[in-house]
């Protein structure tokens, strides 16, 4: 059903084409049918009497038919390749924009990887399948109708032929593929096992040979090839069923119109050519079925696909995306007024009723243990979330009554996962702000620590950056991501725990040259390392989604149990002895 | 070899690969060009050496079905002539001989006709013959009954045979894996490797399945149909045979074109699956930084591109079908056209023309099949190629073991004069000398691409040095077979690289033998038991490599928790690096400690704290040990350490002391002795230690 009522909906904008493909299949296959009816003509008209100019002439009209036949079904081609890959474009941009839209907790709930997968391969499988009954599917019933009308006007008696023999064939294909389509889908299943064991075995190549376990991964491995091979082997046993027996009834079709169409000749109900024609009909209609039936194994997944796509674009974004506002902010307050967060089902909130303000010119620090709710701050203050009672203000105004745009200019975020796009350096660096020139790039190069080893690079700011950004390191990503953030001069910075992976004395540099861009600005920081936090204005102690203190540093050591233990347990890590 | 880079779990996710279209029919994967067609072939067909009996029989039925279905058209072809002299028989008076009224056609001037009924063999006032007929439909039905049995039991035999070829070629492929030095996995990327043992070998499967069979069938039909067509009738065979350059060239000219065309759409496929990719992982990012209709117009830009090339290219593709089936058709005409002007000049009989006509139809089949199976067949050849590359790499030595160990030894270690490279001049370790007493822990320290990690995979004979020698216990390594070696040595390292099972069967793999309750000792000895009791499913927890419900420092501690039970003499640690949460790091470093404990170990050490308790301190640098000593001698020569100490590890000693000093203030005011927390003396015993953190986490809440 969601592939009906998909491919319905996007194929309606080519109705035209689709039209037109109809149109010419129904011309072209009217064609292809008539040429028997003319060749009967030749035997009975010509061959019989000896009328040589009848055949030349007949001849010349089967010609003519054939070039009918040849254009209209290339023109269908033309039109049902447009239409179909027309679909698999608006689909995919239906998703890409659909995906846009949700907020940052729908897109979790998917998963970005089986987003991604649902854009390209589901796609294309639905794609392939409209292409597929546009090329096939419309001209099979069209010939099988085609085809028993035509065989009709031949000859009437010999009806009940049609009648036995198609359900036959089709019975006989249908159980032979529903029987294979479980098979199939097991044997891919069987595929992934075994693919999955090997990928294991050279990703885990040295925990193997360290441990001496050679010989139970082989044994794992030696059953998942005997499956495999098990579940092949009946695969292909019943796909050589396929051929003969097909064969098998289009012949004792063949032989049964011979037979008991001699007989209708015999009794002069029926005319020599008419009893080829029936033949070549009979034929072709059985051709045509068999056709169809083998298009239909594409459907089940076709199926599967659909509905994952359906999936993607009838969820609702939790999240409307305003107009935006007449006049950005200047100063850059950012207050967290009673905010509650949690996931759609789970029990305990992330964050409760949470309040705090920073101030420009200062810096807040965020603090507590994995869990607490530290990165669900951050993604709240670019409103990639939406808190579930409470508000977000920047300078009084809600972030919700921003556009993403606007709210751009307004926070820059330093992600946890420093995540580059392929391209450039330069390109990245201007993610924020697409005129900086290149001397704003070096200069927030330099604040991040990153102006040395990107100067190093032959083609410094030109040099390109591979996907994700791998083929930098930790370190030199987060670097980049901070440049990014300063290059595009935002009111309120937000570093998610984006020290980590640089080495103390990179961190220290980094943090002094930090101080000294940003002390106009808000600044957010999450850390683990207390050093790394405890000259901040405000340090917020966050537990299991609460505040449950906050302070400078020497405070917070004096008054709160959870903060002390935190230092402690970074002494304990410093320092096992 | 350097030491790999830190990578948090989330950066190693397994790369996207797209899955092509299952067959190449509609345009999949562009056929990768093998580079020696012929002896790779020769190689494949050389893997079925074994199963001569099974092919000579498959060729042998091939030929009985082909032979069979060629002939039987021209038999059927016979009962057409049977109806047909009947009609013909029946019009005519039934007293009057048939050469009266052939005469008196000749006479009333209509010679074709008179050559025709010469011809048909007809009967004056006769019907058709039933008899012969249905004899004749009888012999038909049974050669082609007989023709589908031997097909089938052909595509049995084949069937079978084929999977035991692959079946043993995945075989050959593990064996070959476990049995490849680390070396080749070193220097290629994982990617393609993976991709030759998975996807290259369901490709062979496929075109060995496939290609095979059709290629035998659709070849023998083609000469055997050119046979028959010659034999009925030269002349129209001739006029067919039209059709074959004819379709030729049809096939080439459209070939050609759709494979540019194709391989555009794959390019532009890839494109806009790389910007989906990236702007759905990045997607945060994207919106953070207002990115989104820059992100999206350039989606639409590679969106569209893709839909005009593949448009393009399905178009171009589809037009082979129908341009085929213009030249069956037009040869189809011929045929009728001449056929019929054959038949009425007598000069062919109406059986023999339908036979004809049957015979062109069935000759374009195999045709548009031979081009389908070679290009599977060519990208199949491509796929083994790859595959014999595999199958074709150096191996490790083989074990040439004269020596073996008792299963608990001392562990100590010498390396002497130790040399490794890879290639002739680029030492990557350079005469290293040292010794590991036993139960001590050194300490490997150093820069990144010092030569730590080659090091340590020198002693589990991971690689094989180019001089001097390691001995343990005063057996020379080369001496064990890497079996034994390897079963004295545990190692925990820096990827917590577990299998796709239950949390229990990952710390099983240290003992395969061990109870329930020995892994559950060793859980609890390694700080896993504390959080697996958190659990839902606890120990029968299964871990995949992107499930959240285990995080990147506990699947550290079950690697830890896994060398526990396999209770080894020897150990190499690797310390990862990588973020994990500060309190998950001070588990991880306790269950570290308490595996070290009555063990020799070697530790890659990143923790100031490993380092200055280690017993040795080895300073690496370029692939040679630089200086070695205690913590407080190193540091006291000022040398290569002394530089280490206070680039790296200053910040953390400082750190430390801050922290020290913070909770001396805090406890001297809560009234506890900050000699008690802070703790100079060494404690060995893990438990203690756990204690002490348990007591200070009650203390903090």
């Amino acid at each position: 059903m969601a592939l009906l009522r998909l491919s319905l909906k996007f194929a309606k904008p080519y109705w035209l084409f689709i039209v037109l493909v109809v149109v010419l299949q129904l011309a072209s296959t009217i064609a292809a049918l008539y040429l028997p009816s003319l060749n009967a003509r030749i035997i009975d008209e010509g061959v019989a009497t000896g009328d040589t100019d009848f055949i030349w002439s007949t001849g010349l009209t089967m010609l003519i038919v054939c070039l009918v036949q040849v254009v209209t079904a290339i023109t269908a081609i033309f039109f049902g390749a447009r239409a179909a890959m027309g679909v698999g474009r608006d689909l995919r941009r239906s998703i890409y924009s659909k995906v846009d839209e949700l907020s940052a907790l729908e897109v979790g709930k998917f998963g970005s990887a089986t987003l991604i997968t649902r854009n390209t391969n589901d796609v294309q499988q639905v794609q392939m399948l409209v292409l597929m009954t546009l090329n096939f599917m419309v001209s099979t019933p069209i010939m099988c109708i085609g085809g028993i009308i035509m065989a009709l006007r031949e000859d009437v008696g010999l009806s009940w032929l049609v009648w036995v023999s198609v359900p036959s064939l089709f019975v006989v294909v249908g159980i032979l593929v529903f029987q294979l389509m479980p098979l199939f889908r097991r044997m891919q299943d069987q595929v992934d096992d075994i693919n999955g064991v090997l990928r294991e075995q050279i990703t885990g190549i040295r925990v193997i040979r360290a441990f001496v376990r050679e010989p139970f991964e082989a044994d794992r491995y030696a059953d998942a090839n005997r499956a495999l091979t098990e579940t092949s082997v009946k695969v292909g046993n019943l796909f050589v069923l396929m051929f003969p027996a097909i064969m098998m009834i289009l012949h004792l079709a063949t032989a049964a119109v011979l037979w008991f169409g001699g007989q209708r000749v015999d009794a002069g109900q029926m005319e020599v050519g008419s009893l080829t024609a029936f033949l070549q009909y009979l034929l072709q209609i059985l051709v045509a079925v068999m056709m169809g039936v083998f298009m239909m194994m594409m459907i089940p997944r076709a199926v599967v696909c659909a509905e994952r796509i359906s999936e993607v674009l009838s969820s609702t974004s939790s999240m409307v995306i305003p107009e935006g506002v007449e006049e950005l902010p200047r100063r850059g307050e950012l207050e967290f007024d009673s905010v509650t967060f949690g996931y759609p089902g789970a029990e305990v909130p992330v964050l409760e009723n949470l309040s705090f303000t920073a101030r420009p010119g200062t810096t807040t620090a965020i603090i507590g243990s994995t869990g607490a709710g530290k990165t669900t701050i951050v993604n709240l203050i670019p409103r990639l979330l939406d808190p579930q009672s409470g508000q977000v203000r920047i300078d009084g105004v809600p972030v919700n009554r921003f556009n993403r745009h606007q709210l751009a200019q307004l926070v820059g975020l330093v992600p946890q996962k420093p995540y580059l796009f392929s391209g450039t350096i330069g390109s990245n660096l201007r993610f924020g702000s697409e005129f900086a020139t290149d001397a704003e790039l070096w200069e927030a190069l330099t604040t991040a620590q990153a102006a040395d080893f990107v100067a190093a690079k032959p083609k410094q700011l030109e040099e390109g950056v591979a996907q994700g950004g791998t083929n930098f390191s930790g370190g030199q990503r987060q670097r980049l991501c901070i440049a990014r953030a300063l290059a595009a001069k935002p009111r309120i910075y937000v570093f998610d725990d984006s020290f980590s992976a640089l080495d103390v004395a990179t961190d220290a540099r980094l943090r002094e040259a930090l101080f000294a861009t940003t002390s106009e600005s808000t600044v957010v920081v999450v850390a683990q390392r207390v050093s790394t936090i405890r000259e901040a204005d405000q340090i917020i102690v966050l537990d299991e989604g609460r505040i449950v203190g906050r302070g400078t540093h020497d405070e917070l050591l004096e008054t709160n149990p959870t903060y002390q233990e935190i230092v402690e347990s970074q002494l304990t890590t410093e320092g096992v002895n | 070899m350097s030491d790999t880079a830190t990578v948090t779990p989330d950066e190693v996710d397994e790369e996207y690969v797209p899955q092509g279209d299952e067959g190449d029919m509609f345009g999949g994967t562009p056929a990768r060009k093998p580079k020696h067609f012929w002896p790779s072939v020769k190689r494949l067909l050389g893997l079925m050496r074994s199963e001569k009996v099974g092919l000579i029989n498959v060729v042998l039925l091939v030929v009985g079905s082909v032979v069979l279905t060629v002939i039987a058209p021209k038999v059927l072809g016979r009962a057409m002539d049977i109806v047909y002299s009947g009609v013909i028989g029946s019009q005519l008076p039934a007293d009057v001989s048939i050469d009266a009224i052939i005469a008196q056609a000749r006479a009333a001037g209509r010679d074709d006709y008179a050559d025709m009924l010469a011809t048909a063999d007809v009967v004056p006032g006769q019907g058709i013959d039933f008899t012969a007929l249905g004899q004749i439909i009888i012999i038909v039905l049974l050669m082609y009954l007989v023709a589908s049995m031997l097909m089938w039991a052909q595509g049995y035999i084949l069937n079978a045979l084929v999977m035991r070829v692959v079946y043993r070629l995945r075989e050959d492929i593990e064996r070959k894996i476990n049995r490849l030095p680390l070396r080749y996995f070193d220097t290629r990327q994982r990617g393609d490797v993976m991709s030759r043992v998975t996807n290259d070998v369901d490709n062979i499967q496929q075109a060995l399945q496939q290609a095979f069979a059709q290629l035998v069938q659709a070849a023998l039909t083609i000469i055997g149909i050119g046979v028959m067509m010659f034999i009925v009738s030269w002349q129209l065979a001739l006029l067919a045979l039209i059709a074959l350059p004819l379709s030729g060239i049809i096939a080439g000219v459209i070939g050609v074109r759709s494979q540019k065309l194709f391989k555009a759409q794959w390019k532009h496929t890839g494109e806009v699956n790389g910007h989906v990719e990236e702007s759905f992982s990045g997607l945060d990012v994207v919106r953070a930084f207002g990115r989104d209709e820059v992100m999206l117009a350039e989606f639409d830009r590679r969106n569209d591109e893709l839909f005009r090339a593949s448009a393009g290219a399905q178009f171009v593709s589809g037009m082979i079908m129908p341009a085929m089936q213009f030249v069956s058709y037009l040869s189809y005409v011929l045929i009728a056209v001449a056929g019929g002007l054959k038949v009425a000049s007598g000069q062919m009989t109406l059986g023999d023309a339908t036979a004809f006509i049957q015979y062109s139809r069935e000759f374009s089949q195999p045709i548009s099949e031979m081009a389908g199976v070679a290009n599977m067949l060519q990208s199949g050849v491509a796929s083994a190629e790859r595959t014999f590359e595999l199958l074709d790499a150096d191996e490790e030595e083989p074990d040439d073991a004269h020596e073996s160990l008792p299963p608990r030894t001392p562990g100590r270690v010498e390396f002497s004069d130790v040399t490794f490279r890879y290639e002739e001049d680029s030492p990557l370790i350079e005469k290293v000398s040292f010794t590991a007493d036993p139960g001590h822990t050194i300490a490997i320290v150093g820069p990144t691409g010092a030569g730590k990690t080659t090091l340590v995979n020198l002693v589990m004979r991971f690689y094989e040095i180019s001089g001097g020698t390691i001995s343990l216990d005063g057996v020379d390594i080369r001496d064990l077979t890497r079996a034994d070696l390897r079963s004295h040595v545990g190692m925990v390292l820096q990827d917590a690289w577990l299998f796709e099972g239950t949390i229990r069967d990952n710390i099983r793999y240290g003992r395969l033998g061990a109870s329930d309750e020995e892994v559950l000792d060793a859980a609890r000895a390694t700080m896993v038991d504390r959080f697996v009791r958190q659990l839902p499913d606890g120990y029968d927890t299964v871990i995949d490599q992107d499930s959240g419900s285990v995080s990147a420092g506990e699947r550290q501690l079950i690697t830890i928790a896994r060398a526990f039970l396999a209770d080894p003499s020897l150990l190499i640690l690797d310390e990862a690096t990588s973020s994990v949460d500060t309190r998950t790091e001070v588990l991880v470093q306790q269950a570290m400690a308490a595996l070290r404990t009555d063990r020799t170990s070697f530790v890659i050490a990143h923790r100031l704290s490993t380092i200055r308790d280690a017993d040795t301190i080895l300073v690496m640098e370029n692939g040679a040990i630089v200086e070695q000593g205690s913590h407080e001698e190193l540091l006291a020569t000022e040398g290569a350490y002394h530089r280490l100490y206070m680039s790296q590890f200053r910040g953390e000693d400082a750190e430390e002391q801050f922290a020290a000093e913070v909770l001396a203030e805090v406890d001297a005011e809560s009234g506890v002795s900050a000699e008690e927390t802070t703790g100079d003396e060494p404690i060995a015993d893990a438990a203690v230690e756990i204690a002490r953190e348990e007591e200070a986490k009650s203390a903090g809440s």
